[in-house]
């Protein structure tokens, strides 16, 4: 980069960055970060499903699905799509890491 | 009689399919209510999964029509591998064609921060980069430096106010009216969603693919005047979101 | 660390792990002698499961339980999975490695439950070359578990304790014995469960499961019992283990407590009782 507007932007950003994450709080012992699934209950959704090998004798009711109408905590939602005019749409693929096979 | 595995497979997602012939209980009496245990422990087995991997959804829409979009889900996408812990990658596509949620067209977004959460807690460990570094490079020398991205960032962009409604469901207040990107992250253990400013998604996908700071900078603010790097670049590094800085040669 | 300590798993409770339970397992030390996880949860890349994982495999011999290769499915095993499970076994080093007599995945799809397979001298030829792939990949002797039964294939010519002492027997693997799953298939297909510890190879068994199952019935009224993993071991099950082990010696027993788990003393009781069955046991 040469212009000079831009270094000065780059190192007065880069100066404010380091003194906002070096104030961070410090990080705990490794032992004791693995301990952190007591933290919070989202951190086992986080997880995401496990396996299983046991059976259920929970019963799945298949078959009178669309009867339903969505009923959690969208009832409280309206929201247009925002249009700003920017590409907004979906997610940025490129950015998605692949996973491994 | 032999039962393939074929007829056995068909009959289980299936519960109009006859369970196959030659299945008792031992003693010559036909296995009907014995097959349902099969057909029963995979249907039960994969909406739980489908619960857990996606709570977000599960909030917006409910318990009862969670599950029963699970049933419909999981008859059309059954997983393709055993580590159930990626499974539902089809899902945001999935509720963006489900008529009965038509009217909830950022259900796929929201969706895709909850793949998003799960990949970043398994990702692989990587060391980020430590603030400090900076110190050592010339001020006028920092704009050509590089990064790589951490294993866990991921980033969804969204024309809905994703990252409001994804907060609602963990007990925030009701969303804006705003197109919104978020970062996923994760600075331990623990994956942490994070609102993007604008250009915030472009800065970082220009980092990703091996732009200079200096640049992925210029191409931010090319579309986003008033881009703050300072502010994002600080997320980035308390988020230990960069890894590998990359100096440029001495000359 | 005592890596030599745990090449094998010790003739004593162990529990499934359950990550809410790291905290107590590593305050109350001798509370379990080893610990079994489940293959598939930590083939992720890294993060909280493999940082604690690799704490444990420090403290505790390891079993590790695969419960996706479809050992007994007609297709090709998954070179994917094989891999994956190889790369887990070399980094944790586990004393143990188990799987199911059972298959799961048909034509790419994993259906994520234990599905049943007829005993007969083609499944046992098929589930042989599976099982020696197995061995052949890892680099390690498997132990292959009985499953819980809730039908039976008429097309079946060999006893389940017949099919698998012959698959050892060809393959050279040991067993895994589920007490729970021989009295909840003994149950369901109306058979003795003594007759079947009679029956089974004890010399072969190098790890025994314990479990909670669920009471249902068919729709004839007979008895259905649904291998669970949501509950205590219940009494007759308990006894069943007592007749085991007079018959094979003490073995490594484990606990698996798979849905609605427990807070940590009530799985921690359910190895202390195991504990007093063992000592029980001369060797």
């Amino acid at each position: 980069m040469s212009n000079t507007k831009n270094t000065l932007v780059v190192a007065s950003a880069v100066a404010a960055a380091m003194a906002a994450s070096l104030s961070a709080p410090a990080h705990a012992q490794a032992q004791e970060k693995c301990y952190g699934v007591s933290l919070a209950g989202e951190n086992d959704c986080a997880a995401g499903p496990g396996t299983t090998c046991a059976g259920t004798s929970t019963v799945d009711y298949q078959g009178n699905a669309w009867t339903l109408v969505p009923a959690g905590t969208c009832a409280d939602i309206e929201v247009p799509a925002a249009t700003d005019g920017m590409a907004r749409m979906g997610s940025l693929e490129a950015l998605d890491r692949d996973l491994p096979a | 009689m032999t039962v393939s595995q074929t007829s056995f497979r068909a009959a289980l997602l299936d519960a109009e399919h006859p369970a196959p012939a030659g299945l008792t209980d031992g003693h010559g009496t036909p296995a009907r209510k014995r097959f349902d245990v099969y057909r029963n422990n995979v249907a039960v087995s994969l909406t739980e999964a489908l619960v857990t991997a996606f709570p977000s959804i599960h909030s917006l829409v409910g318990d009862d029509f969670f599950r029963a979009m699970a049933g419909v889900f999981l008859r059309q996408h059954p997983p393709s591998s055993p580590v159930m812990m990626y499974y539902g990658a089809e899902m945001p596509a999935f509720l963006a064609d489900f008529a009965p949620v038509a009217h909830l067209p950022y259900l796929a977004d929201v969706a895709r921060i909850d793949l998003a959460l799960r990949r970043a807690y398994h990702a692989a460990d990587a060391t980020a980069v430590d603030p400090s570094a900076f110190g050592a490079i010339a001020p006028e020398a920092l704009g050509a430096v590089a990064f790589s991205l951490a294993p866990a960032v991921q980033i969804v962009s969204s024309p809905y106010p994703i990252h409001d409604i994804w907060q609602m469901t963990k007990g925030g207040s009701k969303p804006s009216a705003a197109a919104q990107d978020v970062l996923i992250t994760r600075p331990e253990f623990d994956p942490v969603v994070d609102l993007l400013p604008p250009g915030g998604a472009i800065f970082f996908e220009q980092i990703g693919i091996g732009q200079t700071l200096g640049a992925a900078m210029e191409t931010a603010t090319g579309h986003v005047p008033d881009f703050d790097l300072g502010g994002l670049l600080g997320l980035a590094l308390t988020r230990g979101a960069l890894t590998d800085l990359t100096r440029p040669p001495a000359n | 660390m005592l890596d030599a300590c745990f090449d094998t798993l010790p003739p004593l409770p162990g529990v499934g792990y359950k990550p809410q339970h790291y905290r107590e397992i590593l305050s109350e030390p001798g509370s379990v002698a080893w610990l079994e996880v489940h293959a598939e949860n930590y083939m992720g890349d890294g993060g909280r499961p493999l940082a604690q994982l690799q704490y444990l495999s420090q403290q505790f011999p390891l079993s590790i339980h695969g419960v996706g290769l479809s050992i007994g499915g007609e297709g090709d095993l998954d070179r994917a999975h094989l891999d994956r499970l190889r790369k887990l076994c070399d980094w944790a080093k586990p004393a143990s490695f188990s799987e199911h007599l059972a298959w799961s995945t048909h034509d790419a799809h994993f259906l994520n439950d234990l599905l049943p397979l007829p005993y007969t001298e083609a499944t046992v030829a098929r589930v042989a070359d599976h099982v020696s792939q197995v061995q052949d990949h890892i680099g390690r002797r498997m132990l292959l578990e009985n499953p819980s039964s809730y039908l039976w294939f008429e097309e079946s010519t060999l006893s389940e304790t017949d099919f698998l002492a012959e698959v050892a027997k060809r393959t050279g693997c040991g067993l895994l014995l589920d007490v729970n799953n021989v009295f909840v298939s003994a149950t369901n297909l109306k058979m003795d469960p003594r007759a079947y510890i009679d029956a089974f190879p004890m010399e072969l068994v190098g790890e025994i499961h314990l479990g909670g199952h669920d009471e249902d019935e068919d729709e004839h009224g007979a008895p259905l019992l649904i291998d669970s993993h949501g509950a205590e071991v219940v009494d007759p099950v308990w006894a069943l283990y007592d007749y085991t082990l007079d018959h094979a010696g003490p073995k490594p027993t484990l606990i698996e407590w798979d849905t609605d788990v427990p807070d940590w003393p009530v799985l921690r009781a359910e190895a202390d009782r195991a504990a007093q069955a063992l000592t029980r046991v001369p060797a």
